[in-house]
């Protein structure tokens, strides 16, 4: 009981400090002082707290994307286990239920998008489609890999096996899963190398040009939804990169929120010292990308 | 070229309106073919009102030996336009369409440029009404068409904070066929409300003709009321003036190495860019109280002097942001992604910027040495000169690359005449202006030759004054740049031109 209500706690109110956590990072190497750790939350009341307007040309799509989207995210959270604890939901096969989710909350913002009939929104959905379809693979390759070192079909279970023995009997394996999962963790959430979060320069954009007509409350619930996002699929590669456990609950709890806090920390030093790619370069690395975790799978099917 | 058929002069000098030879319109156009197809190039191209139409000016500069030479004709209600052969050519016609209402005719690109009523009552080139208003932004935009062919539109309010400008893509998916610039947004009159002067505005409308090139224009305004009064400003006045213009390319090159490695995401040059241009900014500052420059410079010399404390005081502050600026820059180059990034993007070759006739960093970093103060000298850059540097490749990295190899001579320069300040008063009295005179001054702002044409009336008033900033030369380059690039490395490319609006649209 008292881990699922840590875990609920977690999963609403920690995600807006990673993004708190890595614009400090960022400021650090930038030389300045920085936007307080809880900025995000103070954005996010005042977006909630202010009205929407919406253009004459839109319809209900563009008002459902972002609560569908936010409810796609909440579901996901729901299904991937935090720390050593499993998961609130889980059941065999859950991680296509996952998968899906992500791919439910997509279509939904990329619909929405299209439903304004801004130029620059469409092109902004045709990159996220592009960009996502050379994404799945890198997932779907690293759900095979875990289900075999586990062997369940539950996020659960794979998740929370130890992982430890396995770094050391196929080291290898799991090397090039963490390198293909960090591209796609990078990748799916809009960070650099990928996608600037903070220029908002209409024709660079990738998901940032998709949510341009958005506003107040509804862009309020899609920056929590994609910081929520960023939680979910942060949890699920320090599953695989830090499979530290000690059996202890409230250890292994605080073990959890350190590496979290570590990954926000690491993603704010590849945004501080790299430059974005060329939009034509990204499905260059995302393909890279998959292909590590293919042969991620080869090593463990081997 | 030793047979240019007009007055030849070096630049800052005033003569007789009469010396200049009244050519027949098509001997005006074929001198100036014949000049551009010899290496000369067009600074300014103008028209004016006139008894029998409209006079028709042209001043051309040769890089060799800095001769510049004028020539004048006089068009009725259109004259054959050149741009097809000269390119250079392409938005003095239609500015001059614009103002007097004289066609070019068989112009390849026959639109408004800033979109206002002409400065001749009644003239109209377009054959607009003159009860409806006119909009800027409204032509008929080029368009490609075909199959997934699609137009972005973007501008005139843009998601950062710029100046207003239309930018029209033709676009397969990300790749772009074509871009088309239309600006006016900004158009405030300037050279309107310039005739009859100099009035009491007339050094403050100078100062804002491009807010970020205040030292650069009123340097060039200055050249020309001295060049009309006879006066020489002192020796002292002169060095003021060369450090403050060097200060001003100093603070917008390194503001502007920020800003591309802001828009690549690249976040510590991006800061500490932003925060070494306040340096130099506060450097001006000290100079005469205006980050700006505004109030330094005045026909006759400076309005400030230069102090012991001051020299030493800046000499200080030059140092820290020199060590400063060279560590921020640097991680630039030493970044693999930064380089892959700014290389080969929206490249412009050198053949492109020749015909295009751009100018100042822009046209240096296709690897043209064109610099007003080594070709045209002026003011203390008589007497010391800066060298000029190129780079080769023509994208955004050389002209990266070029902004931070002239802030370093910049920087030498700055720190050389801080060294060897002359005694002295730094300003002279100026006197009446001579009536029915023309002076040409051309100064190189930090975005290139700023070229500025007075004409006098009998009692020594501005006739007509013509105002051309480095923008209105290098907007057809960042057009050019785009063709067949990413969409998405617009911004990128736009900011490593960073052209003016205001300037351009006067």
């Amino acid at each position: 009981m008292t881990d699922l209500l840590i875990h609920l706690v977690l999963i609403i109110c920690m995600p807006p400090l990673m993004l708190g956590i890595i614009g400090k990072t960022k400021a650090a190497f930038a030389g300045r002082v920085g936007a307080p750790y809880l900025q995000p939350y103070f954005d996010l009341f005042k977006l909630l707290r202010k009205g929407s307007v919406f253009s004459s040309t839109t319809t209900w799509i563009f008002r459902a994307g972002p609560i569908i989207t936010l409810a796609a995210t909440i579901t996901a959270a729901l299904l991937i286990p935090l720390g050593n604890h499993p998961s609130p939901i889980s059941f065999a096969g859950d991680m296509i239920l996952f998968a899906y989710l992500f791919g439910l909350a997509r279509f939904f913002t990329m619909a929405a998008a299209l439903d304004t009939g801004s130029s620059f929104e469409g092109m902004g959905a045709a990159r996220e489609a592009t960009f996502s379809c050379l994404v799945e693979p890198t997932l779907f390759f690293a759900l095979i890999v875990l289900c075999r070192i586990s062997g369940s079909l539950s996020l659960s279970t794979m998740l929370t096996h130890s992982l430890v023995n396995i770094w050391f009997s196929a080291g290898a394996s799991l090397v090039l899963l963490v390198a293909g999962l960090f591209i796609i963790l990078l990748a799916e959430n809009c960070r650099i190398p990928f996608d600037d979060p903070n220029t908002h320069l209409e024709l660079t954009m990738i998901h940032e040009v998709m949510v341009l007509d958005h506003s107040g409350p509804a862009f309020g619930y899609i920056l929590y939804g994609a910081a929520m996002k960023l939680f979910i699929l942060g949890a699920f590669f320090i599953h695989i990169a830090l499979p530290f456990k000690t059996g202890d609950h409230l250890l292994d709890w605080g073990i959890f929120i350190i590496s979290m806090v570590a990954l926000a920390i690491t993603i704010g030093i590849v945004e501080s010292i790299m430059a974005r790619l060329r939009l034509v370069r990204i499905p260059q690395l995302l393909v890279a990308a998959s292909i590590l975790t293919a042969f991620s799978m080869l090593l463990i099917l081997r | 070229m030793t047979d240019f058929p007009g007055r030849i002069f070096y630049n800052g000098e005033a003569f007789p309106l009469a010396e200049i030879p009244l050519l027949p319109l098509d001997e005006f156009l074929q001198a100036v073919i014949d000049a551009t197809d010899f290496g000369w190039r067009i600074s300014s191209l103008f028209g004016d009102k006139s008894n029998s139409g409209t006079a028709l000016y042209c001043v051309l500069s040769y890089k060799i030996d800095g001769m510049m030479g004028i020539i004048r004709s006089t068009a009725k209600d259109t004259f054959p336009s050149i741009t097809a052969l000269v390119p250079q050519a392409h938005l003095f016609e239609r500015e001059i369409a614009e103002q007097w209402g004289v066609a070019p005719e068989g112009h390849p690109w026959f639109k408004p440029l800033r979109f206002h009523r002409a400065l001749k009552p009644g003239a109209e080139a377009w054959g607009r009404s003159q009860q409806t208003e006119i909009l800027p932004g409204v032509i008929d935009f080029y368009q490609v068409t075909g199959e997934e062919i699609h137009e972005v539109a973007v501008g005139p309010v843009h998601a950062g904070i710029i100046e207003p400008g239309h930018f029209r893509f033709q676009c397969h998916g990300e790749h772009v066929y074509h871009l088309e610039i239309s600006l006016g947004y900004q158009h405030r009159g300037v050279e309107a409300a310039l005739v009859g002067g100099p009035h009491s505005k007339t050094l403050y409308q100078m100062e804002t003709v491009a807010g970020d090139t205040t030292v650069g224009h009123t340097q060039a305004y200055s050249m020309i009321i001295e060049a009309l009064s006879g006066c020489r400003p002192p020796a002292k006045g002169e060095v003021i003036r060369g450090i403050a213009l060097e200060l001003e390319r100093l603070a917008n090159h390194t503001g502007d190495l920020g800003a591309i490695a802001g828009d690549i995401g690249y976040l510590p040059t991006s800061s500490f860019c932003g925060r070494i241009r306040g340096d130099f900014l506060n450097m001006t500052a000290l100079l005469c109280g205006s980050r700006f420059g505004r109030g330094l410079i005045r026909p006759g010399g400076t309005g400030f002097d230069l102090g012991l404390p001051q020299m030493d005081d800046l000499r200080g502050r030059l140092a820290a942001a020199r060590k400063d600026l060279t560590s921020a820059v640097d991680l630039l180059w030493s970044t693999q992604s930064v380089m892959a990034r700014l290389e080969g993007t929206g490249a412009v070759s050198l053949e492109d910027s020749n015909r295009l006739g751009l100018v100042g960093p822009a046209a240096r970093a296709c690897g043209a040495t064109r610099d007003v103060r080594q070709d045209h000298p002026f003011g203390i850059f008589r007497m010391s000169q800066i060298p000029t540097v190129s780079s080769q490749s023509g994208d955004v990295f050389a002209r990266t690359l070029l902004r931070w190899l002239e802030a370093e001579r910049s920087l030498e320069f700055v720190e050389e005449q801080l060294s060897q300040l002359p005694g002295g008063s730094c300003r002279h009295e100026v006197g009446p202006l001579a009536g029915e005179q023309v002076a040409v001054a051309m100064t190189e702002g930090w975005r290139g030759e700023i070229c500025h044409v007075a004409i006098t009336d009998q009692s020594g008033r501005f006739a007509r004054y013509k105002i051309v900033d480095p923008s209105f030369h290098n907007w057809p380059g960042l057009a050019m740049a785009m063709r067949d690039q990413q969409i998405s490395d617009f911004p990128l490319c736009n900011k490593s031109f960073n052209l003016s609006y205001c300037g351009f649209d006067l």
